[in-house]
């Protein structure tokens, strides 16, 4: 959904982090753009869900090096929780359980929290109710999940969808969607990439962060990058997960080292 | 762990104030004249002088107990002054006449009274340092022949009563700190259910220790009769003092037949500051006797204060069908200590308990469950359930879990569960993603994990520990 109106979202320069005094992210360049969607695919270990984490303002992970440009404010100077009410989201790989805490307190705290801080009015229990059955339509999820805990004894279909749904309460400007394909059988797989659908439009933008490239078949990306030991080392069209696909990770890494030897 | 759970997990005790009223304080010390001393200032029947001697002579034979683990300086019990009440200034006709200044306490701590006791259908009995001061909603109750006041009230009006039962549940020397209070109690609360009354209201106590340096020695009983049933509220707050205070209360409740006793307490006291320094020593002995066929007695408690707490509501199922429970979140923060439980000791034939117990350890404190079940070679088919849940705030504090299960009859059921969660920075960093800071997220974890216990408590009392939670871990994040 490129057009030519399209707003810089996400502008990541140079991005180093570092964790237990290991540097994981060295170098990252990405710029993000309103109506877009990213995937960024890489082997285990290559730094993806660290870049996840590393946007979203995680406290394990040290900045050493770089700038983060997020909606004309610089990302870097805020924590989580501003982040989160500036709109960026995290659609988490391993989402937690919290034992006792319903569902519909925890999506309504969150709601309004966030709708307060950008202004807007808050819903009492019983708008709130309405508003979020809306919302779970989209997702085919049972109501009655709004009486269980947050995420525990969820399948691993129902926390991944839990995770869609918060994103399609909180209408983040950037949705960032670690491994939301991994545990999902096709079914809840159609599911969730037709409530990402749903949500992508021309005023946000998606980082579809996979291993496979199953999920590109039902969320098409305007661009794929594939990552490895901390950088991005490749970026093409929706063609590119492909050919991964075809030829593995160790075709591209072939393929680079055969290009690296041309211009050498 | 990170500054911001840090801050949250330290933030100071919000009820520390002493409020200015003369006392009359009894010289330090205990001995035979301490004890004469009370029992004259108080008026008190020769039966009763002569129980206070006999467990003082017991007391002397016994030892403070080491086994349980926490970890304070010895107490000198020669150094605490065993009586103290506030002075009245006349004798007082009717509420209105109550020192403004010891309703203001109540007004900053809370306390339903007045109009406000009304509102919630709460009769209150308070008791300020020893002695009561005042007492509503007595007349109401009194019409159904339900008795509620002061133990001191109880032992001038109804002596008969207080004998047959005082020390029925909890002996004389029972252990070290049962022996103590029933040397030394300056007061407590009465209360009498007749048989076939269903109490029409919670009963409520607020207790309060305000004289610096003065023990406090609280008694109550509570019985209830044939076909009786009551719901007793104990709710707890203190003023802020370095010196350690010892408050060893002994609570005995009796459930005749087909009697129903639910005992909840939120206790709030002193803790200590963030170096551990002040705070009270809660080392109290409270015991159920579920004396006849389908009786049941329930405790519920919320334990946020105190250094120090050692404390152990149990339950002994002598009736038949009797059913004993202990439903307890016990929160420790800094460096406080809780070696909490409960005993559940089964007699009689077909008894049932069921033990919940939460135990939540921030800072640097540490949090024990001890309990006992143990089922008589005559109890058959006894059930008993218990769960144990631990969650640890941070890294430097400590969860226990002492389980005694003792079965001498082989138609028993018993079960146990038990388990640990930590509140890390993942989960923080989960509600921080939805824009949901640390103090809000730990509050919410906190009491969805203590939603079991809540739910057994009174509505307003429920909604008291809510926010006493949210309170104890609250503080300047960021």
């Amino acid at each position: 959904m490129i057009s030519q109106n399209s707003q810089t979202i996400l502008n990541v320069q140079n991005l180093h982090a570092n964790t237990q005094n290991t540097e994981i992210l060295k170098g990252i360049n990405l710029t993000v753009k309103s109506g877009e969607i990213h995937a960024i695919m890489g082997l285990n270990g290559s730094g993806k869900s660290t870049l996840a984490k590393v946007l979203a303002g995680h406290p394990d992970y040290e900045i050493t090096q770089g700038s983060i440009q997020f909606d004309q404010q610089d990302l870097l100077a805020l924590d989580s929780e501003e982040r989160a009410q500036a709109g960026v989201f995290l659609a988490f790989q391993y989402p937690i359980e919290i034992p006792g805490v319903a569902n519909s307190q925890f999506l309504r705290l969150a709601y309004n929290t966030i709708q307060s801080k950008r202004g807007n009015d808050e819903l009492d229990p019983l708008e709130f109710d309405d508003f979020v059955r809306e919302k779970m339509k989209l997702l085919e999820m049972n109501p009655d999940f709004l009486d269980r805990s947050v995420n525990e004894g969820f399948s691993g279909g129902e926390k991944k969808r839990n995770e869609i749904l918060q994103m399609a309460l909180l209408e983040p400007k950037l949705g960032v969607l670690d491994e939301t394909d991994s545990g999902l059988d096709i079914d809840a797989l159609k599911i969730v990439a037709k409530g990402v659908n749903h949500l992508s439009n021309e005023h946000n933008a998606m980082i579809l962060i996979t291993h496979y490239q199953r999920l590109l078949d039902h969320i098409v990306p305007d661009y794929v990058h594939v990552m490895e030991s901390g950088r991005i080392i490749k970026t093409g069209g929706k063609e590119l997960a492909l050919e991964l696909e075809k030829h593995g990770y160790d075709w591209l890494h072939d393929n680079l080292q055969n290009n690296a030897g041309a211009t050498a | 762990m990170s500054a911001a759970l840090q801050n949250l997990v330290n933030q100071p005790y919000k009820h520390g104030f002493v409020t200015d009223i003369e006392s009359e304080i009894a010289p330090k010390g205990l001995n035979e004249d301490t004890i004469r001393l009370i029992s004259s200032k108080k008026n008190e029947p020769e039966w009763l002088l002569d129980f206070r001697l006999n467990a003082y002579r017991k007391w002397l034979t016994m030892s403070e107990p080491d086994w349980q683990n926490v970890h304070y300086p010895k107490i000198d019990f020669q150094e605490i002054s065993y009586y103290a009440a506030p002075k009245p200034k006349e004798k007082l006709a009717s509420m209105d006449e109550v020192d403004p200044e010891l309703l203001r306490t109540f007004e900053k701590l809370g306390v339903p009274m007045h109009e406000r006791a009304a509102l919630a259908g709460v009769a209150v009995d308070v008791v300020f340092d020893s002695v009561s001061v005042a007492t509503t909603y007595k007349e109401k109750l009194s019409e159904v022949g339900i008795i509620f006041c002061s133990i001191s009230e109880a032992l001038q009006e109804y002596p008969e009563l207080v004998k047959q039962y005082l020390g029925t549940v909890v002996p004389v020397g029972d252990n070290f700190f049962a022996a103590l209070n029933s040397a030394v109690f300056t007061d407590g609360s009465f209360c009498f259910i007749p048989k076939g009354v269903k109490c029409p209201m919670d009963l409520s106590t607020y207790f309060r220790i305000n004289t610096e340096g003065s023990g406090q020695f609280e008694r109550t009983l509570v019985i209830a009769e044939e076909g009786a049933s009551v719901s007793y509220l104990e709710g707890c707050t203190a003023p802020q003092f370095d010196t350690n205070q010892l408050h060893a209360a002994v609570v005995e409740l009796v459930a005749l037949d087909n009697a129903d006793i639910k005992y909840s307490t939120v206790q709030n006291w002193y803790a200590g500051d963030e170096n551990g320094v002040g705070g009270i020593f809660n080392f109290v002995t409270k015991r159920g006797l579920a004396k006849g066929v389908n009786s049941r007695i329930s405790w519920t408690q919320v334990e946020t204060g105190s250094a120090i707490t050692w404390k152990y509501p149990s339950c002994i199922l002598r009736g038949d069908n009797s059913v004993g429970e202990f439903y307890s979140v016990a929160l420790t923060n800094n460096l406080q200590q809780a070696d909490t439980g409960t005993k559940m000791i089964h007699l009689g034939k077909n008894t049932r308990s069921t033990i919940i117990s939460k135990g939540i350890s921030a800072g640097k404190s540490n949090s024990s469950y001890r309990g006992l079940v143990r089922v008589a070679p005559g109890a058959q088919n006894a059930r008993n359930f218990s769960q144990c849940d631990s969650m640890l705030v941070g890294d430097k504090c400590g969860a226990h879990t002492f389980p005694y299960i003792q079965v001498n009859n082989n138609t028993a059921k018993v079960e146990h569960e038990a388990s640990t969660s930590k509140i890390g920075e993942d989960q923080l960093f989960y509600f921080a993603q939805r824009g949901i800071d640390a103090e809000e997220a730990v509050s919410m974890i906190v009491n969805g994990f203590c939603k079991e216990v809540f739910q057994q408590l009174p509505m307003e009392f429920a909604v008291e520990a809510t926010k006493l939670l949210s309170f104890k871990l609250e503080g300047s994040v960021g």
